[in-house]
């Protein structure tokens, strides 16, 4: 089968954002950026597939300006097999991403569609829900195993209070969870071999979509400062002060 | 304008969570109505109706809704939407599975996790793991909306007088179904209603060693949390895990021991009131936010902490 996987460009996990100054946006020049790391455990997951004989065909998507091909050709090297950039603007709304890919997976006609549960710049996690709405199909959000068994799919996914497992026609859109797996990484030849792999690039237009945002961001602030707190010596005095100053217990 | 709250209950009475969002709702202002989807729930429409605040509660008990499979859920909803102009779900686990799916098939975006209410159409959300605050408009007609239940106070779960209806539509695309559950069991506090929170990190060296939090955690009616490296390393189930990607709270104390305190594990947890640190490295993140901080070796501070209760 078929696996199709989006990938995102976000600032690296490890950077402290800086929020501008004139409130518009965080402040992304001259920031390290990286494969979402939700997006990473998508990639593995689908190269996994493909490494047991499941999937025949890894196809790599991202939506974005020309840099995003980096993160593209980070996908092939650790196994995909093709890419599609999908030229927009930076930073589109997840709406507009979730019908870019429904018109990419009508065209590429996947089984099965990974994404990661959520980007870590917008901490959204609406995308993969959106697009299952959008090609009316089945949903498994927060996988943390995912298995193909006589045509269906068997999707064990994180919930609040523990773990459910649910049985899923296909295609069907999965959004992966920290646990699905560890992502291996790149080694050398494989990051040459992917500079020889086929990238292509459309533009939204080509592929019939409007990108426009339906939500405005009106400002951007960093979060207010906590106040700075003190060093105790010991636990006795740690109990004296949550009792008789902050009064958080008996 | 009317207003409706899909309701996190376990078949058997509401959740708090869906009184946090109820609150976010009467913010926003607008009669409230109650949606409580679920298979065998009719128990929970009492005490719902009950809930200070509430206009209606629709009442959706059908087998095709077992376990809140996001694909009926979803298809319910829309088809509810047109009386409503705002759409409200707890941003748990079960509310981020349906609610974009419900916003895609109204072609509406959505606002994820909003922390205050600015005005009917602007909201407040954080971005990059709480280390920026949006304010964000909506556009859409129908506003779509998560709220981060640890933001807003829970109404009262007494003192109202809703009627009680039951919808009829059954929507079963049978797209996906339930095979099993493993669900923790656990007689603490639900992590997210706590009032007081103790976090184990990659310091507590081994499971056995999380029996140490466990004791405080009993002395006071605390819940237990984790970081992310103590639940890879396999100390805990990941439903104890805290941060950006777990579950966010904003209990009165969080105790965070052996936690050095990384940007994604303080997502998590740097609304609480009071933070108090126990670490050992003096140089740890953790310090940082932290309203009181000792350093100290876990493995003798903790049994202390537990004596002196």
């Amino acid at each position: 089968m078929k696996v199709l996987v989006a990938v995102k460009r976000v600032i690296d996990y490890n950077v402290k954002v800086r929020v501008k100054a004139d409130q518009s946006d965080v402040d992304l020049a001259n920031v390290k950026m990286a494969l979402n790391p939700f997006c990473e455990i998508a990639v593995e997951e689908a190269v996994r597939l493909k490494e047991q004989g499941v999937a025949t065909e890894v196809v790599v998507v991202s939506v974005g300006s020309k840099a995003c091909q980096e993160q593209l050709r980070t996908a092939l090297a650790l196994g995909a097999d093709r890419a599609l950039q999908v030229e927009a603007a930076d930073g589109p709304d997840s709406l507009s991403v979730a019908r870019i890919l429904a018109k990419v997976a009508e065209a590429e006609k996947p089984d099965l569609i990974l994404l990661g549960k959520q980007a870590i710049d917008s901490d959204n996690n609406q995308t993969g829900q959106m697009l299952a709405a959008l090609l009316d199909r089945p949903q498994a959000t927060f996988a943390s195993e995912v298995k193909v068994e006589g045509g269906e799919l068997l999707v064990t996914r994180e919930v609040d209070g523990g773990l459910q497992t649910l049985k899923l026609t296909l295609p069907a859109i999965v959004t992966t969870d920290l646990r699905l797996n560890e992502p291996r990484y790149a080694s050398l030849p494989n990051i040459m071999k992917a500079k020889k792999k086929p990238l292509d690039v459309k533009t939204a237009e080509e592929l019939g979509v409007t990108v426009a945002s339906q939500v405005k961001l009106l400002k951007v602030e960093p979060p207010a400062d906590r106040k700075a707190g003190i060093r105790v010596s010991s636990i006795e005095e740690l109990v004296d002060k949550l009792r008789n100053e902050a009064k958080v217990i008996a | 304008m009317a207003i409706l709250v899909i309701s996190e209950h376990d078949n058997a009475a509401l959740k708090p969570s869906t009184l946090n969002t109820v609150k976010a709702a009467s913010e926003i202002g607008g009669e409230i109505d109650l949606l409580i989807v679920g298979s065998g729930c009719s128990a929970v429409a009492d005490s719902a109706a009950k809930v200070a605040g509430i206009r209606k509660v629709l009442v959706a008990d059908n087998a095709a809704y077992d376990h809140e499979i996001a694909e009926n859920v979803a298809a319910l909803v829309i088809e509810l939407a047109p009386g409503y102009s705002h759409l409200l779900a707890p941003a748990t686990t079960n509310g981020k599975n349906f609610m974009p799916r419900v916003a895609a098939l109204l072609d509406v975006g959505q606002i994820s996790d909003i922390i205050k209410v600015e005005s009917p159409d602007t909201f407040v959300r954080p971005i990059y793991a709480g280390n920026a605050i949006a304010t964000v408009q909506s556009l859409d007609d129908t506003k779509v909306i998560t709220v981060r239940t640890t933001a807003f106070d829970a109404v009262a779960e007494e003192g109202g007088s809703a009627t009680v209806e039951s919808l009829s539509q059954v929507k079963d695309l049978g797209l996906s179904r339930l095979i099993s559950e493993d669900m923790a069991v656990s007689d603490r506090p639900e992590l997210t209603a706590a009032r007081v929170v103790i976090s184990g990190g990659r310091g507590m060296a081994s499971k056995e060693n999380f029996e140490l939090l466990e004791k405080v955690a009993d002395k006071l009616g605390a819940a237990i949390g984790a970081s992310r490296a103590a639940v890879d390393a396999g100390f805990v189930p990941n439903d104890m895990q805290v941060g950006q990607t777990g579950k966010i709270v904003a209990p009165e104390l969080y105790i965070a021991v052996g936690i050095s305190g990384a940007i994604q594990h303080l997502a998590g947890m740097k609304d609480s009131k009071v933070i108090v640190a126990i670490n050992k490295d003096e140089d740890a993140p953790i310090f940082q936010v932290a309203d009181y901080g000792l350093v100290a070796d876990l493995f003798e501070a903790v049994p202390e902490l537990e004596k002196s209760l």
